[in-house]
């Protein structure tokens, strides 16, 4: 367990140093979000109907910005070849790659997703239901995101790769991510869909890991 | 292998007592060549092979298939009682590589660096700082790995293999970028890990002064690969191209 808190702890320390990304991607999100009123026009109807959809596409959006280098630093720089000389299993790597990714990009936009949403005017009382929906949906964003980021592991530029390959997968958070808020903004049970974002983070969780450790394997050859 | 089931998982701490090497027909196929072919090959504990060969004739590529990276089309890889084919993860807990790559980050420190991989590899942390001081990194322990100089880099990255403490150790390249000190360091760590009963092989281009390591020769040719040496001081073989003619 011990070597998992170390994986952890060096991807968190390197996420949050120069050039680690962490900050990009929260920055990335508000800029987003924010820049939807300007688009949109500022009518507080329009905006909070549509507020639920916008913070979850600019959540995917802002998940995916530091994916592409998960695992390629540290394929270029031979950690990966360490990493899969370590005494944890290759899955174990990614599963705690993925909670380090999470720690450092779906934490922090759960953090400052409230405050977005009150900008769009979405209800007070609704606000509860995106915090849970979003620490519900945002860990399967970062797992789903681990199989892309192994599969083009040794593509240069392979974010756009990337992209292409994950954003269709992101497609169910997504959905019951954003109806959830939108069924408590209309006086709704957001339950349902609060329980099926759950059910994708968790089934990502059982499947990512054997996913992107088999492509790890087969791209390190 | 006989000891499979729930035990073969357990890691296994330090040495085990006298685990000898041994590359049984092994036979390596990479874009549509054979990198190798019929490879066999045996080392005792406590032995230090060199791997020699031109560019391209397959050391890198044989240091990756024994660390379990690369499956080979056939043959095995043996340590002890460990085996490649049926139990790749327990071959890897015992091997340490030095790629071609140092694995250390910009990001940080020299001494968090050996730290982490410490942590990661379960091992005792305890020789961070005697490894640091044999590499003359104790020095620059807060200094962050961007600041370094590849050759600072190369030391810090070899550091890590008494640190993490595994029986094999796969070198590939050691010396490339270390000045006469470093690359004399490199040899007496190969030395100590050997009296230490472990196993060391290095692909190398240089003359370690290693006295009595044996050579492992590949040809890069298609056909059978290798020949084994046992040179007195490792600069008076008959072979041309050990005595330093690679043209």
């Amino acid at each position: 367990m011990s070597a998992v808190l170390a994986l952890l702890r060096r991807d968190v320390a390197l996420a949050l140093r120069l050039g680690g990304g962490g900050g990009i991607g929260l920055a990335f999100f508000v800029l987003t979000v924010v820049l939807v009123p300007l688009g949109v026009g500022p009518e507080t109807g329009t905006l909070a109907r549509i507020a639920a959809g916008v913070l979850w596409i600019a959540a995917l959006l802002a998940a995916l910005l530091s994916l592409d280098r998960l695992f390629q630093a540290d394929y270029e720089d031979g950690s990966l070849d360490q990493l899969m000389l370590s005494p944890m299993p290759l899955e174990q790597v990614v599963l705690a790659k993925a909670c380090a990714h999470w720690v450092t990009t779906g934490l922090p936009l759960i953090v400052v997703a409230p405050v977005l949403g009150l900008s769009l005017s979405l209800p007070v009382d609704v606000l509860p239901v995106l915090i849970v929906s979003m620490v519900a949906g945002t860990p399967a964003l970062s797992l789903i995101g681990t199989i892309g980021a192994a599969i083009t592991v040794g593509v240069r530029r392979g974010g756009l790769l990337l992209s292409i390959l994950v954003l269709p997968l992101y497609i169910p958070t997504l959905i019951f991510g954003a109806r959830a808020v939108e069924n408590a903004l209309l006086d709704l049970d957001p339950v349902p869909a609060l329980a099926l974002c759950g059910a994708i983070t968790l089934f990502s969780a059982a499947l990512a890991p054997f996913a992107a450790a088999a492509a790890l394997r087969i791209n390190a050859r | 292998m006989t000891t499979g089931g729930l035990f073969a998982k357990c890691p296994v701490r330090g040495y085990r007592a006298r685990m000898d090497l041994e590359i049984d027909s092994l036979s390596c196929r990479r874009g549509g060549r054979w990198v190798f072919q019929d490879l066999s090959f045996r080392a005792e504990a406590g032995e230090a092979v060199l791997l020699r060969g031109p560019n391209g004739a397959g050391k890198s590529t044989l240091l990756r298939v024994i660390a379990g990276m690369l499956p080979p089309v056939v043959g095995n890889v043996r340590l002890g009682d460990i085996s490649l084919q049926s139990d790749r993860a327990s071959l890897q807990e015992q091997i340490a590589y030095a790629g071609h790559h140092d694995a250390v980050k910009p990001a940080l420190t020299v001494r968090l660096k050996l730290v982490l991989w410490a942590g990661i590899f379960g091992a005792d942390g305890a020789t961070i700082d005697p490894a640091l001081e044999r590499f003359g990194l104790a020095r620059f322990w807060d200094r962050p790995v961007a600041q370094c100089s590849a050759g600072q880099k190369r030391r810090l990255g070899l550091a890590r293999l008494p640190v993490i403490g595994r029986p094999l150790w796969l070198l590939d390249e050691p010396t490339v970028s270390l000045d006469a000190d470093a690359t004399a360091l490199v040899a007496d760590l190969i030395r100590d890990h050997c009296a230490g009963g472990g196993i060391v092989m290095a692909a190398t281009h240089i003359d370690l002064g290693l006295v009595g390591a044996r050579v492992l020769e590949l040809s890069g040719e298609a056909a059978s690969t290798f020949a084994t040496t046992t040179p007195a001081t490792g600069n008076s073989t008959e072979d041309a191209f050990l005595d330093g003619d690679w043209t």
